[in-house]
């Protein structure tokens, strides 16, 4: 009898630790039961989807890392990352102008959008600074405006004002820059750095192992955990818990507030050229463009929230966005006898991931400080029955 | 001695009613408003002419005006900008193409299209509205992303909905719908052309297209002063002292959205009869950012907008949009209107989310 009661005893703490579970982590929850229509449906084998998800994670892990920092100060996701985007940019399109080859190219267009992605860093984080409250829309707004200014830099000022030497790259009209450029000199040179190739056969190209950008985001990640453990990273996450109480304690909140976009902004640059680098094409008025929506999107489905994120969710995040990312069209071809119907699908899933994951947060938001005003009822009528 | 202090006087009274002036009007908007006159000054030097520019421009405000309109009920009520527009935009182009699907042409054809798009944003603006209820405070962010994604959700559906007429679809696979559809040989300024008339040969003024627009106009201030509107602003102004005083605040909310979402959907048909294509897939993703930079030109701020502000943002806003470009266009020989909507359009919102409000600090 008794072993019975703990059976359904146990079965009740189940259901009720699933169902904790399921509020906790709704949004990966519903990815991962889409996925687990849609991956069979694409007719993909295994080895490939392996292989493509690899070249994936190298490529977006760093973008979406990214936005980790200003998160834990309180910013929510830092749209204006691309900004950042820009900044890389345009130093690979210097580079590929100095036609400087390989790893060193690649290092020095790091170090070229460094200063450029320091200053707008700071223009974005002074902006946000008198926008607190609705840091994202804001940051989401300022990433078009100043893709305003970005176009007519590329557009206009490169080549009279700024020396592009290599006409290839420029318009036939004599300036701007073409739509888009081949980036041969500095094709996955991280990737093949330190080539490796596992389970290859005669013909099979086996899967391919980006090794040493794995190892730069492996870098980076023990960074952020370094950070995290600083004086300036407590201080963002103070500030980022209540920004009231960490001024009264001492902390300078617009700076700190204003250092995390600094630094995510130099992170986004480093991340686009990562990014590049193994895409191997910068299309030159295009590739930012859905930048800041595919890593807000990736960082979200990992299970992320407006308010806290951390790595484990940018790595899982970005597995699950880009298997879906990787199956749709061709589950769209299989299923519904449109590859087209697919293609928009993702971006229809990238947008629709954000949008329901900012719902439930200021839902469940808005549902606490609900329970906490019943709750300071409840005191106040039972102490006037006392 | 005496003149002398009259003089003083008159010019203190001179400056305090131009600094009146500035605070009222505000400075993006004297700003914009003289580049607008230069600019006008510059078409002889440019060599275009005044009366198709001007021309030009009223069309323009014609066709965006409603849009702009559109925006009014969910500043007042409390709900902040409608970034999530293109969702009564969605609303409308399905009226538009259910009509050229049926073959209606003329003002028929127009108002069966209004006649069939209200319903279905009536639909839409309550599910969005039911979602802004739970979500105070963040309005905003999430109604451009309920915008966002319901433009690419319907990318989808053009593609599957069993539309036949073969002016919309593909010809080739013979379904899917074709991304620009023309209205002309549909219903193409047939509101504009409604006493319409010209002056000279390049000065024309689409005067049905104001008269409805001011029919629209006269519909909201009236709607603004029933007791239902006022109870709206209300809960605007203070949702607290709204719900003391037995407003359902959510519901007064809702039917904002609601009208704000119906608005959005007359306007962007009145754009298509205007323009000659109905937009589909990706057009109406960015449309509801210019609409909304008009509006805050006009000098609304996030809680407060009046059909004033309509009037005069959308005037400014689209003056500049057509006249800068054409102007720089002729003297430099270079066609940068795109970089120039963009600039002035996001640079306008960001403006006015970064103005020092009260409750933000």
């Amino acid at each position: 009898m008794k072993k019975i009661e703990n059976k359904s005893d146990f079965f009740s703490k189940l259901i009720k630790n699933i169902g904790i579970f399921i509020s906790k982590y709704p949004v990966p929850i519903m990815f991962i039961i889409f996925l687990i229509f849609t991956v069979p449906a694409s007719h993909f084998t295994v080895k490939y989807l392996i292989n493509e998800l690899l070249t994936r994670l190298a490529r977006n892990s760093f973008l979406v890392l990214s936005l980790l920092l200003p998160i834990m100060a309180g910013m929510g996701i830092n749209f204006a990352m691309v900004l950042g985007a820009m900044a890389g940019q345009i130093a690979l399109i210097l580079i590929t102008d100095w036609s400087i080859v390989g790893i060193s190219g690649f290092f020095l267009a790091i170090l070229v959008s460094l200063p450029i992605a320091v200053l707008l860093g700071f223009l974005c984080g002074y902006i946000l600074n008198r926008a607190k409250g609705r840091e994202m829309v804001t940051s989401m707004i300022l990433g078009f405006f100043m893709n305003g200014f970005y176009q007519f830099i590329v557009l206009y000022l490169m080549g009279p004002v700024i020396p592009i030497k290599n006409k290839l790259l420029l318009l036939s009209r004599g300036f701007g820059i073409r739509n888009a450029i081949n980036l041969q000199a500095i094709r996955q040179c991280m990737d093949d750095f330190i080539p490796i190739t596992i389970l290859k056969t005669q013909y099979d190209p086996g899967i391919k192992i980006p090794l040493m950008t794995f190892i730069l985001i492996a870098v980076f990640c023990l960074f952020i955990v370094w950070f995290k453990k600083t004086k300036l990273g407590q201080d963002m996450r103070a500030v980022g818990q209540d920004r009231l109480i960490a001024e009264s304690s001492g902390i300078a909140s617009d700076r700190t507030r204003l250092l995390s976009i600094v630094i995510s902004t130099i992170l986004a640059a480093i991340g686009q050229i990562i990014f590049l680098q193994n895409v191997g094409t910068l299309s030159t008025y295009n590739s930012h463009d859905m930048t800041g929506q595919f890593a807000a999107a990736s960082l979200l489905v990992g299970g992320a929230t407006v308010s806290s994120a951390n790595i484990g969710n940018v790595f899982l995040g970005v597995t699950l966005f880009h298997l879906m990312f990787i199956v749709s069209p061709m589950a769209g071809k299989n299923l519904l006898g449109n590859a087209q119907v697919g293609e928009y699908f993702r971006v229809f899933v990238s947008y629709g991931i954000i949008a329901i994951a900012l719902v439930l947060y200021s839902w469940k938001r808005h549902k606490e400080k609900e329970r906490e005003r019943m709750a300071l009822r409840q005191n106040v009528i039972e102490s006037k029955i006392k | 001695m005496k003149e002398n202090s009259i003089n003083i006087k008159e010019k203190k009274n001179f400056s305090q009613f131009i600094k009146n002036f500035i605070d009222a009007a505000g400075w993006p908007r004297i700003i914009i408003g003289i580049f607008l006159i230069l600019l006008f000054a510059m078409t002889p030097i440019a060599k275009l002419k005044l009366s198709t520019s001007l021309s030009d421009t009223l069309v323009r405000v014609g066709m965006n005006a409603i849009m702009v309109l559109a925006l009014v009920p969910m500043v007042q009520s409390g709900c902040g900008l409608n970034f999530g527009l293109p969702l009564g935009f969605i609303a409308g182009i399905l009226g538009a193409l259910l009509s050229i699907e049926f073959n209606l042409t003329g003002l028929k054809g127009l108002f069966s299209a209004i006649l069939m798009a209200i319903p279905v944003a009536i639909l839409f603006g309550y599910g969005y509205g039911q979602l802004l209820n739970r979500v105070k405070g963040d309005e905003m962010m999430i109604a451009t992303y309920v915008g966002f994604s319901s433009v690419s959700l319907f990318c989808i559906l053009w593609l599957l909905l069993p539309f036949r007429s073969p002016v919309m679809v593909w010809g080739y696979a013979g379904k899917g719908l074709r991304t620009t559809i023309s209205t002309q040989k549909f219903w193409q300024n047939s509101l504009s052309d409604i006493l319409s008339f010209r002056i000279g040969e390049t000065f024309y003024f689409p005067t049905g297209m104001f008269l409805f627009f001011a029919l629209l106009c006269f519909l909201i201030w009236a709607f603004f002063h029933t007791k239902i509107g006022t109870a709206m602003t209300a809960v605007g102004s203070n949702p607290d002292f709204a719900r003391a005083s037995g407003v359902n605040v959510d519901r007064m909310r809702t039917l904002s959205v609601i009208i704000s979402t119906v608005l959005g959907a007359i306007g962007i048909i009145i754009y298509q009869q205007s323009y000659g294509f109905i937009q589909i897939y990706n057009g109406p993703l960015y449309m509801g950012f210019p609409a909304v930079a008009a509006i805050l030109l006009g000098g609304a701020s996030v809680h407060k907008a009046n059909i004033g502000n309509v009037i005069i943002g959308t005037f400014l806003f689209q003056g500049i949009l057509t006249m800068a470009p054409s102007v720089i266009n002729s003297l430099l020989q270079t066609d940068m209107s795109e970089i120039f909507r963009i600039i002035i359009s996001m640079g306008m919102i960001l403006y006015a989310l970064t103005r020092k409000t009260k409750g933000n600090r």
